[in-house]
């Protein structure tokens, strides 16, 4: 019992658990910072070494997602020694809000950057109203 | 005091099924949390890549200009330093997340060979930086003729 929970606690995902699913494709949830201003919401995701045409954006019924494929790592002639990251597809959803004009979405790639920007209706937008003094 | 374990009437699948079930919560919860825990020492990531000529240094460096990053190498030692500067907050902006990493980073690794300064190579591409680092000469692999007599 104590030497099978030992070998247990030994399989930290760090070490071999991670290594295994790295063998299969293994899919990345990209950094993003989501920020809103009155007019518009703005995704902007880290996609290293991911270029336009290996991008995928899809607006199904209201899940956005984001797929970017990397192209295999293998290096020619070369031997990976050290690894920090893993190399593998990234993949990210979310769930627009009703008040997202999807027609006006608008996204760019900029050195491993995805910039989207999500505009809102015209209808959602606060409107300020005027007070007027009698 | 106990004859037999507290759990004996359990057969062993059971017995090992808590900790099983654990481990697995466990390998989630660092998928969920992956890069969460990623502290300044660490970042930016890199991956060495070699062969008999040197190694290749990979780094990702998403939303870095070319101009934002320096590298340098001394002797046996690759150093980067970056700066992004995070952008500036708008009136009326709400952010729900921030995950990317702002601010300046320097990170330094020790290569196990000299390398031939002169000759390193940097390019940027997408936001990952390669770096090509020949090692000197003197420390290349060296092809020993076999002689037959």
């Amino acid at each position: 019992m104590s030497i099978q929970t030992q070998a247990l606690e030994n399989r930290t995902p760090g070490t071999l658990a991670t290594r295994e699913r790295a063998s299969v494709r293994r899919v990345y949830t990209p950094r993003a910072d989501v920020y809103e201003t009155p007019e518009e919401i703005v995704v902007v995701a880290e996609l290293p070494g991911i270029s336009e045409e290996s991008l995928d954006i899809t607006l199904e019924q209201r899940e956005l997602t984001i797929r970017g494929t990397r192209s295999t790592a293998a290096l020619e002639g070369y031997r990976l020694i050290y690894s920090e990251y893993g190399e593998g597809n990234y993949e990210r959803r979310f769930v627009l809000a009703d008040s997202i004009d999807r027609a006006g979405i608008a996204a760019s790639l900029k050195n491993g950057v995805l910039q989207l920007r999500l505009p809102k209706v015209k209808e959602a937008l606060a409107r300020k109203i005027p007070v007027k003094a009698e | 005091m106990f004859a037999r374990p507290f759990f004996s009437s359990a057969s062993p699948y059971t017995l090992q099924s808590p900790f099983g079930s654990l481990q697995q919560l466990r390998q989630d919860f660092d998928c969920l949390l992956e890069g969460v825990w990623q502290t300044a020492e660490d970042y930016p990531t890199v991956n060495l890549w070699n062969n008999s000529e040197g190694a290749l240094a990979v780094v990702e460096l998403p939303g870095y200009a070319p101009g934002d990053i320096e590298v340098s190498v001394v002797q046996n030692v690759l150093t980067l330093r970056g700066e992004r500067q995070a952008p500036a907050f708008r009136e009326g902006e709400v952010y729900y997340r921030r995950e990317r990493w702002q601010g300046k980073f320097t990170r330094s690794l020790a290569l196990p060979f000299e390398v031939e300064g002169a000759k390193v190579e940097a390019r940027f591409k997408n936001g990952v930086l390669s770096i090509a680092l020949p090692c000197v000469e003197a420390q290349r692999p060296q092809k020993i003729a076999i002689h037959t007599n």
